[in-house]
């Protein structure tokens, strides 16, 4: 996947997680919590998602790098460069 | 003689909220009971396939966030919105109510097993590697997630539980609303009983395999209490809450008062795993009608437990004949007959039902009454059509569960 394709997925694990708020104005260096009211489930969803819908593991200790969508798309682009989009 | 309580040991209805079958507010509820509109429908539930149930259509984003919503349970759901529709009914200026001071009690006859069999499912997708179970499952599925959602949903920061109680569970809540007001544990109570059963398979999967699921080609017939060719019980989800209030503080902000709870009993038949106990049922209604300083005869309405079962409404019969006798008072009636067995909240809507009888003088019936059992046989039982009544000012409503756990609730006009 691309980096856009990578970002496009997360926007729409938020929309799921999140369907009550407008995504269209989300900034890529604010972190996500400071824009959304998600909580620590909330975030675990996140997690989840990837992994259910990537089978993307991510390690607690990284958890840090899905603060933003530019640090998120940073940390998962390598993680998911051979794997299509759905 | 009713028992003689001083006024901030007297407890009083002033809301009701409920989400039923066949309405989404106690006028259209009792609308429907008085028209015979049934809420039984074709239903299907997975690995079960088809079958009939109860199934509530309430706007659940009336006072909920679609995040909420996916969050959360739908006996959360069914509370949350039952609670703020009993709120509002009340007429409380909530916004200014110390919420501390406001008490969550829920009646439900189980929980999580909705949510365990949904997780189970999705997890066979996964070929069962518990990696993707999901972090929602323990909040989910404790015990007080029901009252949990509602505390969380509206500010709520008195204290809130489920009741655990079977069948009886409807009337559970509302006892435990009653006696935790008479305590001061609370200054409000929101008691009352949820129910989100039909979306478990295995409840319907028990139930037929006890050889106690009803059927029916027509979904509006299939549950017919006290009715010879009955054959189970047709299961519903729904939710009651009611806003219970000390009745000085009721008086002294001019609530319109529903009726005043006059006495309740629980007991347990310590007989039998599922069958219900004549004896042990009307020692309970005994009680409940001792505490309230009542004598039997004294009671205008008995909202009846009856599911449906072949055994049970005739145990349940049976222990109105030996409170009653052949004597033509009470007017009998059953409202899962319309909108099955709603489980947790069986108790609570049951008695919603009938309380616009203090008001219109009508006993509800109960349909699908074409061919008496010659053992569900009793006087003043309401078939078929609603009657008017000469005097309608005591409620009498009963609620048994397995385990042998019974539960009788007084009302009376005020």
């Amino acid at each position: 996947m691309t980096a856009d394709e990578i970002r496009q997925s997360v926007i729409e694990i938020l929309g799921d997680i999140a369907p009550d708020e407008d995504l269209s104005n989300l900034q890529e260096d604010v972190p996500f919590r400071e824009q959304l009211p998600l909580d620590s489930m909330d975030f675990l969803d996140i997690v989840m998602e990837l992994r259910k819908r990537y089978r993307i593991q991510i390690p607690e200790e990284n958890y840090n790098e899905l603060a933003s969508m530019t640090s998120t798309v940073r940390y998962l682009e390598p993680r998911m460069k051979d794997i299509a989009k759905k | 003689m009713v028992v003689e309580r001083p006024d901030h040991q007297r407890i009083v209805i002033t809301g009701v909220g409920l989400t039923a079958p066949n309405g989404n507010s106690l006028s259209e509820f009792r609308q429907g009971l008085l028209s015979g509109r049934s809420g039984v429908v074709p239903y299907e539930t997975r690995y079960f396939g088809a079958t009939v149930a109860g199934v509530c259509n309430f706007d659940e984003v009336k006072h909920q966030t679609r995040k909420e919503l996916r969050r959360g349970t739908r006996a959360g759901s069914v509370g949350i919105f039952c609670a703020h529709e009993a709120v509002a009914d009340a007429g409380l200026d909530w916004e200014n109510i110390d919420r501390s001071a406001v008490g969550i009690y829920v009646g439900v006859t189980e929980h999580g097993n909705v949510e365990t069999e949904n997780e189970i499912y999705q997890l066979k997708g996964y070929d069962y590697d518990i990696q993707y179970w999901s972090h929602y499952h323990n909040p989910r599925t404790v015990a007080n997630n029901p009252a949990g959602e509602i505390s969380l949903n509206m500010g709520i920061t008195g204290p809130h539980y489920t009741l655990g109680a079977a069948c009886a569970a409807g009337n559970a809540g509302i006892i435990q609303g009653v006696q935790m007001l008479r305590l001061g544990d609370c200054d409000l109570a929101l008691a009352g009983g949820v129910s989100e059963s039909i979306h478990t398979f295995g409840i319907f999967a028990s139930f037929h395999s006890q050889g106690a699921l009803a059927r029916h080609d027509d979904p509006t017939k299939a549950s017919r209490p006290f009715d010879a060719d009955r054959n189970g019980i047709v299961v519903a989800e729904g939710g009651c809450m009611y806003v219970l209030e000390r009745l000085v503080d009721a008086r002294a902000r001019g609530a319109r008062i529903y009726g005043e709870v006059l006495g309740y009993a629980m007991n347990s038949d310590a007989a039998d795993f599922v069958l219900p106990h004549p004896g042990r049922q009307a020692e309970c209604i005994r009680l409940a009608l001792r505490r309230a300083g009542l004598n039997a005869e004294d009671v205008d309405i008995v909202s009846t437990h009856a599911t449906g079962t072949t055994s049970g409404d005739a145990q349940e019969a049976e222990a109105l004949r030996r409170v009653w006798g052949g004597n033509g008072r009470p007017l009998l009636n059953n409202t899962k007959s319309f909108i099955g067995h709603a489980m947790g909240a069986a108790g609570a809507l049951e008695l919603a039902g009938n309380l616009p009888a203090f008001e219109d003088h009508v006993c509800h019936p109960t349909i699908n009454l074409d061919r008496l059992d010659p053992q569900c046989k009793l006087p003043g039982l309401v078939a078929n059509e609603p009657r008017e009544m000469a005097k309608a000012e005591v409620i009498l409503n009963n609620s048994f569960g397995m385990l042998g756990i019974n539960s009788v609730v007084i009302v009376g006009k005020l």
